[in-house]
């Protein structure tokens, strides 16, 4: 039998608004721990939650680019539990009315565009950090001591949720690395997993190829890198596919893996039914998105977004690898659109971005086009140091290729024919030799002068001039 | 000497202003009678000594948050708790330059109606000390019935400012809810707590509300008055429609001294000119006190998880880990009035049970508020007993815990509907004071205080305690 994957994400992105979701402390999660705290993230008594605004519209902004439907009114809910990093016995957060709901973006591959889509994106806060001590790699078992940095406590959090339409881990891997981009171009949070910035969990399941039906899903939870991810959901696909082929059952459970050793084999936990007692939230009143903003302007404020311009790197013919790593940066993405607009191949115009202007440092998003293009086009005419030189000074003030060109290379002939001519009578048996009808012999000339002028001869002027006097 | 028993808070601020009498030999005034009568009544918690403001002093319910001033909600798991911040009340108090005369006992989380739950010790009402002030906000009510503070907060949910108002002799308002921040004001249910003035006279009250009331951006529930706080000043009732609902006046357990006196009233009230009309609210009460035990301890459930024992207040000892460290504080710093109603929440909210308890609840809410508002089409405001009884004894109700919440059932349902309410003595039953509860809808405070202080001069009520006289 063949098998499908049926995966979905959730995703919790911090925010990096300048305060945090319910109160007016700094966002500061990695600074020196509990100063940037106040009665009301330390959940005083009387203290109430008032919410942040920025957050709110970065969520509505968000959404939109996601393609979600945003809520004509959303409600904060209480989700109540007892733990040292929820200092209030309830975490601040939205259920049943969400910001965001019934997206759906793009995920283009080498197959074409696959649907995903996005259930609901909400706004909630972040828990304090709880760092357990005296036990074995920090876990909570065994150890000694528990101690709570409160200066992420109440950071805003997005939580996104896919629907289950993942059926790889390679299209997992590519949705993680397109959501992240989404979130750092809208300028709305850093989504790096290293600071904790951008976090999630993963569900998956197997069925029969073509089936509709939904099996018992395991969740995967810590993993610290798209690739990691794509790794760990590879290995519990096989690993669930294997015991339904030998007849058994999956058991609904969590994978919590070791962020810090991959190779470790993931701790297992049955999946505990927690009551969260989810209630609205008294303190606050409901959010009424379209009263507060127009939202047809915020959508007319969407830049392009990163799967769109996937899509169309991909259509122009690149591998995705490729594809992938322009589409990383947009500016990379138009600098290599222009330079295939001035008549370069895709293919080369892509290596030319990657490999030469990545090399050379070149800020893609400060360089014109149609000059680097120009470069490119001499690439087989200049000298490798005068092309890497014009690559190099491409992204100075007014730049021109021609004129840069003509400056760094010499292509005067009564500059080069002395030279040539003093280089073809030091070598008379090679001039022999190529009129004798070794004309590989010509590349042996060429290099000579190329030594003798220090690599600033003009090569296809050089080459002419060779050319024509070993004619004669 | 200042004699404190008569003395309200608007005559004070005339001696202050005329330069009689200083702020601090007002405070001191008060500070005295406080250390005269207040080891009998128990009304204060902590008394503060230092003067600050020129202003006439006030006290505060123990569940207002003051900076540097311990503040318990009367729940030993609070006990040495001292806020590093004011809560808005306290600040508009301290901005209107009234001293803090100390912080007065309740019902431990303002949970219940007799000030019999406080964890340190019940308070007594000053009119017959082997009776209960009635409660939550009892040790604000006997304060100011006892001439230890001019002017009292209090804060109330089920009606804990109303109900111990009217067992103390005193005018106590629940605002409208939303006029008036509950930043800084130790949770009980949110949707519902509201602080109040407790004061001698309904003038009192209106100049209490005023420095207190209004939009603080750090309470999102909060509004700006529509209009401004009148001072009432008319001595008759020209033109007022009051509804006298069936369902207030008729309810089972009201005892029959009470009815008389709330009856007197009215016809009082008739004579100033006002249209009496007796109308029905047949939902809001037969409703309002089984949904308020749904939302009340529900939400009462949630704000008081925060009470762990790991960054403030009680924490117990021994070894174990997080979880024991709990169960343990909280089983020490908790009374069994919370404790009671954090299982009841608890349960009232769990899966499977909250459509049919919490979600449903909050449905009938609405409903009484439709009710409500029905009524104020054809009615300024509406009338009845603010208690169902006269203050009761000590200990009578604390071992059945329904008589005690049936203690609110007149005043439970227009708080449900978020409507303000205003309670005034009226008279004496057996001696002791009844109260008149008059609601009005919401933003009427100015209706309120105009009807309270047309009929507090026509009934005449002496608020001094006779014992005290």
């Amino acid at each position: 039998m063949s098998w499908e994957a049926v995966i979905g994400l959730e995703i919790h992105v911090q925010l990096k608004t300048r305060t945090k979701m319910f109160c007016r402390c700094a966002v500061g999660a990695l600074d020196d721990p509990n100063t940037r705290t106040c009665p009301i993230c330390l959940a005083h008594p009387g203290t109430l939650p008032v919410p942040n605004k920025e957050a709110i519209e970065w969520t509505i902004r968000l959404g939109l680019a996601l393609g979600c439907e945003i809520a004509e009114r959303a409600v904060f809910h209480r989700k109540n539990y007892f733990y040292p990093d929820n200092p209030k016995g309830y975490q601040i957060s939205q259920y049943d009315e969400p910001l965001c709901v019934n997206g759906g973006v793009g995920l283009p591959g080498p197959d074409g565009v696959a649907e995903i889509g996005i259930t609901r994106a909400h706004l909630e806060e972040d828990a304090a950090k709880t760092l357990h001590v005296g036990g074995a790699e920090g876990r909570i078992h065994g150890a000694t001591a528990s101690l709570v940095d409160f200066n992420r406590g109440g950071t805003p959090l997005v939580e996104i949720v896919t629907d289950p339409d993942i059926r790889t881990a390679e299209q997992a891997r590519r949705f993680l690395q397109l959501l992240r981009q989404t979130v750092v171009e809208l300028g709305i949070s850093d989504a790096e997993m290293e600071k904790g910035s951008l976090r999630f969990d993963v569900n998956v399941s197997v069925r029969p190829e073509g089936s509709d039906e939904l099996r018992t899903r395991t969740e995967l939870k810590n993993m610290n890198s798209f690739a990691f991810a794509a790794r760990g959901i590879e290995r519990e696909i096989e690993r669930q596919i294997a015991i339904y082929e030998s007849g058994g059952q999956v058991d609904q459970e969590t994978l919590h893996f070791d962020p810090n050793r991959e190779d470790a084999p993931p701790l297992r936990s049955k999946e505990e039914a927690q009551d969260y007692r989810y209630f609205p939230e008294p303190d606050l009143v409901p959010i009424e998105p379209r009263r507060e903003w127009s939202l047809d302007e915020l959508r007319g404020e969407l830049v392009e977004s990163p799967s769109a311009r996937l899509e169309r790197v991909l259509a122009a013919g690149l591998e995705l690898r490729d594809a992938e790593a322009l589409n990383a940066e947009p500016a990379r993405v138009s600098l290599f659109e222009t330079i295939r607009d001035a008549g370069i191949e895709a293919r080369p115009a892509a290596t030319f971005v990657l490999n030469d202007v990545a090399r050379h440092e070149v800020d893609p998003a400060r360089v014109d086009g149609a000059e680097l293009a120009k470069v490119l086009r001499e690439r087989d005419q200049i000298p490798r140091e005068a092309f890497d030189a014009a690559v190099a000074a491409s992204a100075s003030e007014g730049f021109s290729a021609e004129a840069y060109l003509r400056e760094r290379t010499v292509a005067d002939t009564s500059e080069l024919d002395p030279v040539i001519d003093r280089i073809l009578s030091e070598n008379e048996g090679q001039v022999e030799a190529y009129r004798a009808g070794k004309e590989g012999l010509l590349g042996f000339f060429v290099g000579q002068v190329m030594r003798e002028t220090q690599g600033k001869a003009n090569p296809k002027v050089v080459n002419e001039r060779l050319r024509e006097k070993l004619r004669t | 000497m200042i004699e404190t028993l008569r003395l309200t808070a608007e005559q004070a601020a005339g001696v202050l202003e005329r330069g009689e009498v200083s702020a601090s030999e007002l405070h001191g005034a008060y500070r005295a009678a406080i250390d005269e009568r207040d080891p009998e009544l128990h009304a204060f918690l902590t008394t503060v000594d230092e003067v600050e403001g020129e202003g006439v002093p006030i006290a505060f319910k123990d569940l207002i948050s003051t900076r540097g001033i311990e503040t318990t909600a009367a729940s030993k798991i609070l006990a040495g708790y001292k806020p590093v911040f004011d809560a808005t009340v306290a600040t508009r108090c301290k901005q209107a330059g009234l001293p803090l005369l100390g912080k007065t006992n309740l019902d431990e989380f303002a949970m219940g109606s007799s000030t019999e739950n406080s964890g340190f010790g019940p308070t007594r009402n000053p009119w017959d000390p082997e009776r209960v002030p009635g409660g939550s906000s009892g040790g604000s009510t006997a304060a100011v019935a006892a001439g230890l503070a001019p002017w009292a907060l209090g804060s109330d949910t089920g009606g804990s400012i109303k109900q111990p108002a009217a067992l103390c002799g005193v005018v106590g308002l629940r605002p409208t809810y939303g006029t008036v921040s509950r930043y800084g004001i130790v949770a009980f249910a949110s949707s519902l707590d509201q602080v109040g003035p407790i004061a001698k006279t309904v003038r009192d009250c209106a100049l209490l509300y005023r420095i207190i009331s209004g939009r603080d951006p750090c309470d999102s529930t909060t509004v700006e008055l529509p209009q401004r706080v009148e001072l009432p000043e008319a001595e008759d009732l020209r033109g007022l429609r009051i509804g006298v609902p069936k369902e207030l006046n008729e309810a089972e357990g009201i005892e029959r001294g009470v009815s008389e006196q709330v009856d007197r009233a009215l016809e009082l009230a008739r004579e100033l000119g006002a249209e009496i009309e007796a109308c029905s609210l047949p939902r809001s009460v037969d409703f309002g006190l089984p949904c308020y035990y749904l939302i009340a301890p529900s939400e009462a459930s949630s704000n008081l998880a925060r009470y762990d024992g790991v960054r403030y207040g009680h924490r117990a000892q021994g070894n174990g880990d997080v979880r024991q460290l709990y169960a343990r504080t909280r089983d020490e710093g908790f009374g069994d009035e919370p404790k009671r109603r954090i299982m009841l929440g608890t349960y009232a909210l769990s899966a499977g049970y909250y459509e049919a308890f919490y979600g449903q609840a909050q449905k009938v809410r609405t409903l009484i508020k439709q009710e409500h508002d029905a009524l104020f089409e054809r009615f300024d405001l509406l009338a009845s007993p603010t208690s169902p009884t006269v203050a009761f004894r000590l200990g009578e109700r604390t071992e059945n815990p329904l008589a005690m919440y049936l203690s609110d059932v007149l005043t439970i349902p227009s708080n449900m509907a978020g409507m303000p309410g205003l309670s005034i003595p009226c008279g004496l039953s057996e001696g002791l004071p009844v109260g008149l509860q008059l609601i009005g809808p919401q933003f009427s405070e100015n209706a309120l205080f105009r009807a309270g202080h047309a009929l507090e001069r026509a009934l005449g009520f002496d608020f001094v305690p006779e014992r005290l006289r």
